[in-house]
């Protein structure tokens, strides 16, 4: 399969890649790892005119973390983000999603920035970012402004990010210091997008549950926060009624539809308990 | 669309190219360098047969831009036999311990457990075959892909590895 013919641009610095964005229009687009973008080009269900190869920008690559904020770089790669210290150090969650993205070929290319720009509900980092409340750093050629995560997908393939814009970095709070987390993914086999997966974030203190978030991936048509599901363990132990009441009310933003992995009904159900599971993990590994 | 100009060290020796930019790395290595061990066997970035190294990295050839490659160091399978001609420990591991059956998943399995013995010298069962999940064999199993790459693991360590192939 051979995509469609384009002119291809390698810019060097961020601003070079906003301004070329800015000249070319809606016929351009931004490649990172292209681990989405190029299967897309194949099918011709992507055309871009322009490619905006921003894998050569420097500044858009690493790991700090700055006091209590870690700032990932948009094309930080999977692989890269899971050899960081830094990163995985201050939020675990990131390695073990990390992991269960694709295979370890996609993971050396595909990137961070893209994963979470992409906008297809299958990816798996949108819903750890709103687990972690990140903030998505975009810049166009007017400026740079900063979007939520909780706060960016609208839709499939609809994202907060304007025509011309890119994202430049991830931050986002390290959370604190022995605090739960996990990322459960049911897939039919491994490098497989998640036929439902749950991802959950939370603080113990005297035994009881006493800040939660929990997100959703592939279950509806963006990643979705699940609030009422959080707030159904807090001051719990995780006893069985508020593990039932966390999974009832996961279930209840769930809109998945029916697909070669399974119908509607039965991803909700198995979404459910990658909620619980997500909640009974975070919670052995939480401290306090 | 004006061609690109690419160049890049593919196996050691430098190639320079006028290249469309639409044209995938596997299509470049295949017809424009004639290097057709690199094997295109799905071509939607699943199966792990155009596996290529990349700048120390595994990938698909099928899903990288040539153009993405430009100033890149490459090593395919042809790259793989020591300089004398004989067998990597690889190549030597996929022939001892049965290996391969067709053969067609082989160059991507190679190249692939080749940059993961460089990450992990020693691996264990379960990282062998995580390690390799992004490649699909349709024909041996992989009871004894898993073995001919520990094969190979403890043949570079210096050490032999005891056990038969199934
Ligand atoms: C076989 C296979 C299995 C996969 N399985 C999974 C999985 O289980 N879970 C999962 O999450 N993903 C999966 N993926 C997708 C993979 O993780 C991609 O790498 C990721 O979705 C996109 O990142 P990329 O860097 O490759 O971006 P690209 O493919 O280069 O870009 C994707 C989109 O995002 C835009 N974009 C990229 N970077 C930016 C930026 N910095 N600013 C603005 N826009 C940008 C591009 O214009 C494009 O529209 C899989 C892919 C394959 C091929
Ligand atoms: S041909 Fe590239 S992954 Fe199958
Ligand atoms: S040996 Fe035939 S596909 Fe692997």
């Amino acid at each position: 399969m051979i995509p469609g013919p384009f002119s291809y641009h390698r810019p060097k610095s961020i601003s070079e890649a906003t301004g070329l964005l800015a000249d070319l229009g809606e016929q351009s687009r931004v490649l990172a790892g292209g681990q989405s973008l190029i299967p897309m080009m194949k099918l011709r269900l992507a055309a871009p005119e322009h490619l905006i190869d921003i894998g050569a920008i420097a500044e858009l690559k690493g790991v700090q973390r700055k006091g209590s904020t870690l700032v990932i770089g948009a094309t930080t790669t999977q692989h890269e983000l899971q050899q960081s210290k830094v990163a995985t150090d201050a939020a675990p969650i990131l390695l073990e999603a990390s992991l269960l993205i694709a295979d370890p070929q996609v993971r050396y290319v595909g990137t961070l920035g893209g994963n979470v720009a992409n906008g297809d509900p299958g990816n798996d980092m949108p819903a750890v970012m709103m687990c972690l409340d990140a903030t998505y750093r975009l810049t166009g050629s007017g400026g740079s402004r900063s979007v939520k995560a909780r706060d960016f997908y609208q839709g499939t393939y609809v994202t907060a990010l304007k025509p011309g814009e890119i994202v430049t970095a991830i931050e986002m709070p390290v959370p604190p210091a022995g605090h739960g987390w996990a990322y459960e993914k049911l897939k039919r086999k491994i490098g497989d997008y998640a036929t439902a997966a749950a991802g959950a974030v939370l603080t113990v203190s005297r035994g009881k549950v006493a800040t939660c978030t929990i997100a959703l991936s592939n279950l509806s048509d963006t990643a979705v926060l699940a609030t009422d599901a959080a707030k159904a363990v807090i001051g719990t132990a995780l006893e069985k009624p508020a593990v039932e009441a966390a999974m009832k009310a996961a279930r209840a933003v769930m809109s998945p539809a029916s697909d070669t992995r399974g119908t509607s009904d039965y991803r909700i159900h198995v979404g459910g308990i990658m909620v619980e599971r997500a909640l009974k993990k975070a919670f052995s590994r939480a401290k306090g | 669309m004006a061609k690109a100009h690419v160049k890049m060290t593919v196996n050691g020796k430098e190639v320079e190219s006028l290249v469309e930019p639409r044209t995938l790395l596997i299509h470049y290595l295949r017809e424009h360098l004639n290097l057709t061990g690199p094997h295109i066997g799905c071509d939607t970035t699943h199966c792990g047969a155009c596996t290529i190294d990349m700048d120390g990295k595994s990938v698909k050839s099928c899903t990288v831009f040539t153009v993405q490659a430009e100033g890149a160091s490459i090593t395919t399978i042809e790259g793989m036999a020591n300089p004398d001609g004989s067998l990597h420990a690889l190549q030597e591991g996929f022939r001892i311990m049965h290996g391969l059956q067709c053969g067609f998943c082989t160059p991507g399995m190679i190249m692939r457990a080749h940059r993961l013995l460089q990450e992990i010298p020693n691996p264990s069962e379960d990282q062998i075959r995580f390690g390799i999940a992004g490649n699909l064999c349709r024909c041996t199993g992989y009871q004894n892909i898993v073995k001919a790459i520990q094969y190979a693991a403890a043949k570079l360590r210096g050490e032999t590895f005891a056990e038969a192939a199934e």
